[in-house]
């Protein structure tokens, strides 16, 4: 039995997902400077030490988000998860991540686990939250308050539970893309990308 | 002749021959209109009967333009069930009837424009979030990041214990160098030598003599140097290249001694300790050779999974620190064998680690910074791994050295400020700011008597700081043998 505790089940692999976008979204918040850095909190994950928020009212909404995922996940009905990062006064889009996810369907709920080690996915994840924190070598400053939102890509026909809206992309008009690392849990893969206003300079 | 007047009319209204002004359409004259009115496509709406009357024209040959209109029934017409028609509700309607036989094609040209004009493919996802979005950052917080990369200067301390001088005691000209934050180009010798990696080339500034030379040259001009180090007495230089090999060179004689092959990378960094070189990679490997064996390449202690780029030994030769850019750092132990687990594994920095310090006169005591994305000096006890303390410095930190001679630290940094900064230690309050680099600082040397750091910046400058200057009575002299040595550099 030690065998199918190795392995990877839809279950599984929808909540090594969610876990990875709920601290890589806090890391996306901490690290572009959204949220005053005083309300984050040190924790270790994934063998390193990432960034969790302590504000009640984010943490909330953020577990929302993350557990109405976590179920889409398990259905296989969400496409892409989206960081949208706006500024305050003017409502201009000035960074976008993208996170796409790819599921295969032929995975449900009682086929057998799939052999990945949970450690090579966590090897994968940890990579690319380092990419994440690394990219602030480049994205150009956010120089003034910013609001985020989260968007998330469904299904055409998903019945949509109460309290979400449907958007539209908020796409950011003239946008460099730098495409990031991904990573597979043999469920689900998940490709990432940021794009951010070209600025003037350079 | 106004009783003329009347019989006229009289005479008008009889006469058959003239049409008949107000009278309602005879049923010939209404279906003419009604034809020319569907070949016009008339907008107007509701036209009643009367108004009709004035299209006294032939019905024109093409009654059905388009296949619509072919199907749009007779309108406008009183007839006497219906009196009036509404035309546009009967185009309408007539357009709803038949849609549904005709099939839409969406061409190529038309999905593509919704996907542009939408954004994405409204056919295949929808875009759904979540109502009632948190509250965002309380008013007044202005986004730090900001505030951290465009850093002003910070007052320093204003009880100085000795006057530091700002602006450098010379510069050095360094063409040509690397703008690698990886690498680790210039290491300053015991026999007062300062020597510098510049691209394929390798050169040697007598600091008291004033001399250059030039040591070596890459015979491939794409490979390039990597790090310098020299070993404990200074008599030999350790080159590491990109060709994946690490040269022993001795310097008096400026002969390449021995070459050591088994990195499958770029050599970024090298350390000594006595007669053992430990040499880390772009592979993330760390590997030790003594260099007095033939077969020099004793064991190798893997852990990082990224360029190393930080490696020095303790003081007293018990561990070897690492930094990576994989933000970890390393403590391995002195021993022999064949694999070696780190002592700890140190993974609170959340940027790369190349500027890594060991205290010369406390044990035990590591220093480490962080780059672009931590900007942190960390201080830890290499026994227990815990950190003692933490710096945030508000710019990437390439370079850090202890300085003895005050009890000072000081770090290099890069992106933002391009300063070299000194702190006390162990308060970790600031001392003095050495400004003057235009592009960021890439490594720190101490001078061999501990009263001058330099500084080689991307602004392809060596400057040196005589920051450290001990008073005259207590400056130790220098080694009388490095004068015998100097004369051997004249011959070549």
């Amino acid at each position: 039995m030690s065998k199918t505790l190795k392995g990877i089940t839809l279950k599984g692999s929808a909540e090594l997902v969610a876990e990875f976008f709920s601290f890589g979204i806090n890391s996306i918040l901490y690290q572009r400077g959204i949220y005053p850095a005083e309300t984050f909190t040190r924790v270790t994950q994934y063998d390193m030490s990432l960034q969790l928020t302590t504000d009640a009212k984010l943490k909330n909404y953020l577990t929302n988000v993350i557990s109405q995922l976590k179920e889409w996940l398990f259905d296989c009905t969400v496409q892409k998860l989206v960081v949208v990062i706006t500024c305050l006064e003017t409502n201009e889009v000035l960074e976008r991540w993208q996170f796409d996810i790819e599921c295969d369907k032929t995975a449900k709920e009682g086929s057998a686990p799939r052999e990945k080690s949970i450690k090579a996915i966590q090897e994968e994840i940890r990579s690319v939250i380092r990419q994440i924190t690394a990219t602030v070598t480049f994205l150009p400053l956010l120089e003034t308050a910013c609001a985020f939102d989260l968007l998330i890509y469904t299904d055409k026909d998903l019945e949509v539970p109460e309290q979400w809206e449907e958007s539209g992309p908020q796409l950011i008009d003239q946008s460099e893309e730098v495409r990031l690392r991904s990573f597979t849990t043999t469920i689900h893969k998940v490709n990432s990308m940021v794009a951010y206003k070209r600025t003037n300079s350079t | 002749m106004s009783h003329f007047g009347f019989e006229n009319d009289v005479h008008n209204v009889l006469r058959l021959d003239m049409p008949i002004t107000n009278a309602p359409m005879a049923r010939w004259q209404r279906k003419a209109s009604t034809s020319n009115s569907t070949n016009t496509n008339s907008l107007s709406p509701n036209r009643n009967v009367n108004s009709s009357v004035s299209l006294s024209k032939t019905p024109s040959k093409t009654p059905g333009k388009n296949g619509k209109t072919q199907n749009t029934p007779s309108k406008a017409g009183g007839d006497r069930f219906i009196p009036t028609r509404n035309n546009k509700q009967l185009d309408v309607a007539s357009f709803l009837i038949s849609k549904e036989n005709e099939p839409v094609e969406e061409t190529p040209n038309q999905k593509a424009w919704s996907v542009t004009l939408n954004g994405y493919d409204i056919e295949e996802a929808k875009i759904l979030h979540l109502g009632g979005k948190p509250q965002n950052a309380p008013e007044g917080y202005q986004n730090n990041l900001k505030v951290l990369y465009s850093q002003v200067s910070t007052p320093v301390s204003i009880k100085k214990s000795r006057y530091i001088s700002s602006v450098p005691e010379r510069i050095l000209d360094a063409p040509d160098i690397k703008n690698d934050f990886y690498l680790n180009l210039m290491d300053w010798g015991r026999q007062n030598l300062l020597a510098v990696g510049l691209t394929s080339h390798v050169y040697l500034w007598d600091a008291g003599a004033g001399d250059i030379v030039l040591l070596k040259k890459m015979e491939d001009d794409s490979e390039y140097i990597c790090s310098v180090s020299w070993s404990k007495d200074g008599n030999f230089l350790a080159i590491g290249t990109s060709d994946c090999k690490v040269e022993l060179w001795d310097v008096q004689y400026q002969k390449r001694l021995r070459s050591m092959d088994g990195h499958l990378a770029r050599v970024s960094c090298l350390c000594w300790n006595d007669h053992i070189l430990s040499s880390g990679s772009r592979s993330g490997l760390i590997h030790q050779h003594d260099v007095r064996l033939a077969d020099h390449h004793i064991f190798t202690f893997g852990g990082h999974t990224q360029e190393v780029c930080g490696l020095t030994w303790s003081p007293d030769g018990k561990y070897l620190a690492s930094g990576g850019n994989d933000n970890m750092v390393y403590i391995w132990p002195v021993t022999t064998g064949s694999e070696y687990q780190a002592i700890h594994a140190l993974n609170e920095h959340q940027g790369a680690v190349k500027a890594l310090a060991w205290c010369p006169w406390q044990p035990n005591i590591l220093a480490s910074g962080g780059g672009t994305s931590d900007r942190h000096i960390r201080i830890w006890n290499a026994n227990s791994g815990s950190c003692i303390s933490a710096l945030d410095t508000c710019s990437q930190v390439s370079s850090l050295v202890f300085a003895p001679n005050y009890k000072e630290l000081v770090s290099g940094h890069g992106f933002a400020h391009d300063k070299v900064i000194i702190w006390k230690y162990p308060s970790l309050s600031k001392v003095a700011e050495l400004e003057g680099h235009e592009d960021r600082v890439l490594n720190l040397a101490l001078s061999p008597d501990g009263s001058i750091v330099a500084s080689v910046a991307a602004d392809e400058t060596i400057r040196l700081w005589k920051s450290f200057e001990k008073d005259a009575v207590k400056k130790p002299k220098r080694p009388p043998p490095l004068k015998a040595k100097l004369s051997n550099f004249f011959f070549f």
